[in-house]
């Protein structure tokens, strides 16, 4: 019978990234059936007890212990696998800079040792991360919340007291930013230029900025403003805010605004700042129809088209990237089926699926499209969702979670078209395109087409031309965008063969 | 309009800046040395000042028993030390902390009618502070003894040398000892458990005016190595000027700085400025560090003495990058270490002291102020540079090291400075 | 009418807002709470960073945590 065994180490933190590699190489020991390390917050020791991974005694735990837990085959496992788990602790972890220098372990010393400080980047664990930002707010820096389960209540809050201070709050939930050219938590290595981008959303700014270094043109600023500012309880607080920095911005000369549909009066709150702006805009609500627009601005209904609105340069302009050779689809085979690490990325899918006319289901459908589980064939998923990453890295991260569903996918004799997304860029893995080509390769040689695009630049550490060539080398069809990866793999199903 | 808890931020903020004036403003002197009677007027027969917070009999460990039935016979009280013990039993004597009454005392810290005091006055604000003088190493009555040789050494302090210091002293102007410290910094002392450099240039003062008040030479050669042969003989002053400093900060309102930090042996305690005279006490930690040859953990003693007021005031362990020497009995003990230790409670403290300075750390001042709000926060509690006694009364140390103070401490005190400023 | 009002306040919004201009005049000057990983990328780059070694507030107790908050600026 299965042996579940706990250690609780008070005091003890460590952040998410190294406390789940190192779960990664505890469940990988000998007669280990599960293992994570987490600290003791309420929600996590809820996720460990649902795992069933939660000694009774754990209970106690409080957000400042870290519990090791261990579900083995019997005793013996379960005491080495802690054993290792500890040894792992103490050593020097990835991501730690080399020097041995003391560190500073509060914001008040960090401001000591760099009193010209500006920003602060802030990505603890979701309940601790609103008193953190409060404390940059007062201490006089910018703040970027890469940190997500902040309350909206403290979002608002948050914004309120930063726009009083004359301060920016990117987030919560902001995973990317670029600042005078330089790439904030995941974002890409993108050239410096004229175009300044607003974003409620990473993946978002990811494939904007990404398309707008390949067609040549570069990007002032790209500041992240989380996906519930342009609600209504939040109001837009940080879109307007940024708006009003790019607009003094003496580099920016066009502004992109990216975005799923706001609400009604946000959007109008909005749309009459653009149009005192002296500056072009280009306006992306991910899958509405442009509403009514003064002459400085100009609607995109996708990510490509913002990014060739705001370059001026359409794909017609554009030689096709690569010849990749399209197999036949097997016979028999309707579905598509879409495995998405970027969640604006998968709506731009949906997007694209719709205006085609084609109905589609997602778990995170779009106006318009299904639910999963409503019958629908075609289905787009979104893996960084909440569902897949609880207690999990996201899969920009960690691309375990989607290579077992590509597996999955692959081994599906109903799919056509498996559709897939490759974010490269700062913080993500350093070669996606590697741990898709060995799932592919291991599949059967009778499978669903795979169609993929690489978000990401030359520039960046995985190098963008090398993961597109690792990708058709390995049997796997690119298109240059995203929207043109849906595209294609709706015209895989119309082709006669 | 601030909100409730902006003005109470603002109010903690306030005061505590008045507490920083007032400790860095400090100008302690070396003024006298009187008996205890003369020094505490409150002091009477059978009361006993021990170090710590309060503790009652039944509670003292091996050392502070010894102590207190030693100097019951020292004083009289008792004809040995077994009726002295059943006086203590009874409830005979009178225990209370030192702190209670301007004083301050190592280890089991004891204080009483007849011993010579160290008197140290604060110019700047007036208060006095005492200490007794330190009896040297070994079997001595800090640690516990109680026997002949210690009572003997006791009286020879009460009737030679403390007389003979107090006629020295007070045919001068006093000593400064901010500026002594200030040398001793540079020299390897941290003021707690280094203070070789400190007790040299305290007998290069003291030694020319000893020379001219003390007539009869063997006494004064015996005075001059009594002193001249204890490393450790500057402890009790910068222990009195340590007391000197904070007293005045003992009733700042709202303010969240610490103003005392003692053991007894058994508990920790500490006080904060804007809750006066309260107590907030736990279980004192085991310390961590090295033996000295023949000894080991298990003959170790819980933390005691009243000497943490050297780290309250930014000193001993928050002064140890000054110390490398002292950092060889803490793990690795190599000078970046010490100056860690030395950075990390600047996580803990409100600022530096411009007059006290640590060359290796480019001249940066000590860590001064320690504000229970930070510790609470950060989690990290002072760090402590202690000398360890035998548990058995009488045997002397046994070891040195870091000890921390316990974090409850702190806690308890925040929870009651929120309910006293009424926002919990 | 009030259409006419709010597109002149949304105007004054953008050209008389004194929103920090400073964050975006050059590189940012970092502090990094959280994931390490950050801060190596960005020292990577050469962008100016300091990683703060974060534990969270009153060691998790979050009784205390709130009593901070109240009792800091």
């Amino acid at each position: 019978m299965s042996k579940i065994v706990n250690r609780v180490c008070a005091g003890l933190f460590l952040d998410s990234v190294i406390l789940m590699q190192i779960s990664r190489s505890i469940t990988r020991l000998d007669g280990v059936e599960d293992a994570a390390l987490m600290i003791g917050t309420p929600s996590n020791l809820d996720l460990l007890d649902n795992a069933k991974l939660l000694a009774r005694a754990s209970r106690k735990a409080t957000g400042g212990d870290l519990i090791l837990a261990v579900r083995a085959r019997d005793e013996t496992a379960a005491a080495s696998a802690l054993a290792k788990a500890e040894i792992l602790l103490e050593r020097p972890t990835v991501g730690h800079t080399g020097t041995t220098t003391l560190r500073p372990r509060t914001l008040r010393s960090a401001q000591d040792i760099l009193p010209a400080a500006n920003l602060a980047l802030i990505s603890v664990p979701g309940d601790f991360a609103a008193a953190e930002a409060r404390k940059a707010l007062r201490a006089g820096l910018n703040v970027m919340l890469f940190s997500d389960n902040v309350s909206l209540s403290e979002e608002v809050s948050l914004k309120r007291e930063a726009v009083a201070a004359g301060l920016l709050v990117m987030g919560p939930d902001c995973g990317t930013a670029i600042i005078g050219g330089v790439p904030l938590a995941f974002a890409n290595q993108i050239p410096q230029g004229a175009i300044g981008i607003i974003g409620a959303s990473g993946t978002g700014i990811q494939e904007v900025s990404s398309l707008i270094a390949q067609a040549g043109y570069g990007v002032s600023h790209a500041l992240g403003v989380g996906g519930r500012d342009l609600s209504d309880p939040v109001g837009g607080i940080s879109t307007l805010a940024a708006l009003a920095m790019l607009e003094a911005d003496s580099a920016t000369r066009h502004i992109v605004l990216i975005s799923k549909p706001p609400s009604q009066s946000v959007a109008k709150r909005v749309i009459d700042t653009l149009a005192h702006s002296e500056k072009p805009c280009t306006v992306c609500f991910l899958g509405a129809d442009a509403p009514s627009l003064p002459d400085n601005v100009s609607f995109a209904r996708t990510l490509k088209a913002a990014a060739e609105l705001a370059t001026g340069r359409s794909s017609k302009n554009k030689r096709p990237e690569f010849k990749s050779v399209i197999p036949p689809v097997p016979p028999g085979r309707q579905r598509i089926h879409g495995l998405f690490c970027g969640g604006t990325l998968s709506s731009e899918a949906q997007v694209v699926f719709l205006d085609q006319g084609v109905s589609v289901a997602s778990n995170a459908p779009i106006p318009g499209a299904e639910a999963v589980g409503s019958g629908t064939s075609h289905v787009l998923i979104d893996l960084g969702s909440d569902e897949y990453t609880r207690g999990r890295p996201h899969p920009m991260i960690d691309p375990t979670v989607r290579d077992e569903e590509l597996t999955k996918a692959l081994a599906d004799p109903t799919l056509a078209v498996i559709l897939l997304d490759v974010v490269i860029g700062f913080g993500a893995h350093p070669d996606p395109a590697g741990t898709i080509v060995q799932v592919v390769a291991a599949a059967g040689t009778e499978r669903p087409i795979v169609v993929a695009s690489v978000t990401g630049t030359d520039d960046d550490p995985q190098d963008r031309r090398t993961q597109v060539a690792k990708l058709v080398d390995g049997g796997i069809v690119v298109a240059p965008t995203n929207a043109d990866a849906a595209k294609l793999a709706l015209s895989c199903l119309v082709r006669d063969d | 309009m601030m909100t409730t808890s902006e003005k109470v931020g603002s109010n903690i903020r306030k005061a505590n800046a008045e507490a920083i004036r007032r400790i860095l403003e400090a100008k302690p002197v070396l003024i006298d040395v009187v008996p205890a009677s003369e020094a505490i007027p409150a002091l009477q027969e059978g009361m006993i000042l021990h170090a710590g917070p309060p503790i009652d009999w039944g509670n003292m460990c091996g050392p502070m028993r010894g102590a207190v039935t030693g100097i019951a016979v020292f004083e009289g009280w008792a004809t040995d030390l077994a009726e002295a013990e059943q006086l203590a039993e009874s409830g005979a004597f009178s225990l209370n902390p030192n702190h209670d009454f301007g004083a301050v005392g190592p280890m089991t810290g004891m204080t009483t009618l007849s011993q010579p005091v160290l008197v140290v006055e604060n110019r700047a604000s007036g208060n006095h502070a005492f200490c007794t003088i330190n009896e040297g190493l070994g079997k001595v009555m800090r640690f516990g003894g109680n026997d002949a040789s210690v009572l003997k050494r006791l009286g020879w302090l009460r009737d030679t040398l403390g007389p003979a210091l107090g006629v020295a002293l007070r045919a001068g102007k006093g000593i400064e000892l901010k500026p002594l410290v200030a040398r001793g910094l540079t020299m390897g002392d941290e003021m707690h458990q280094r203070n070789l450099g400190c007790s040299s240039l305290l007998l290069r003062t003291l030694a020319p005016d000893l020379a001219r008040t003390v007539d009869d030479r063997t006494a004064l050669a015996e005075m001059l190595s009594f002193i001249g042969s204890n490393d450790q003989f500057f402890l009790n002053l910068a222990m009195a000027l340590g007391k000197a400093i904070m007293d005045p900060v003992c009733d700042i309102d709202c303010s969240s700085v610490v103003t005392a930090m003692t053991r007894n042996g058994t508990d920790f305690g500490i006080r904060v400025s804007g809750l006066g005279d309260e107590w907030f006490t736990a279980p004192v930690e085991m310390p961590e560090g090295l033996y000295f040859p023949g000894f080991s953990a298990d003959d170790a003693n819980p933390d005691m003495g009243d000497s943490t007021i050297v780290e309250t005031i930014g000193l001993g362990g928050f002064a140890m990058a000054a110390a490398p020497a002292v950092a060889g009995f803490v793990g690795a003990g190599t000078p970046s270490i010490a100056a860690d230790f030395t950075r990390t409670m600047g996580e803990i403290t409100l600022t530096q002291n411009p007059e006290w300075t640590i060359p290796a750390l480019d001249y940066q001042g000590v860590p001064t102020g320690i504000d229970i709000r930070l510790v609470v926060e950060t989690g990290i509690t002072p760090t402590i540079n202690t000398g360890i006694a035998h548990r058995k009364p009488g045997i002397g140390q046994v070891g040195a090291g870091v000890v921390k103070a316990p974090l409850a401490c702190f806690e308890l005190a925040l929870k009651a400075l929120a309910t006293r400023l009424g926002v919990r | 009418m009030n259409k006419a009002s709010d597109q002149q306040k949304s105007g004054a919004q953008i050209k008389e807002k004194t929103v920090q201009q400073s964050l975006l005049n050059g590189p940012p000057q970092v502090i990094n709470l959280g994931l390490a990983s950050f801060a190596d990328e960005l020292t990577k780059q050469g962008t100016v960073v300091v990683h703060v070694d974060w534990s969270p507030p009153a060691r998790g107790d979050v009784e205390l945590a709130n009593l901070l908050s109240k009792l800091n600026e």
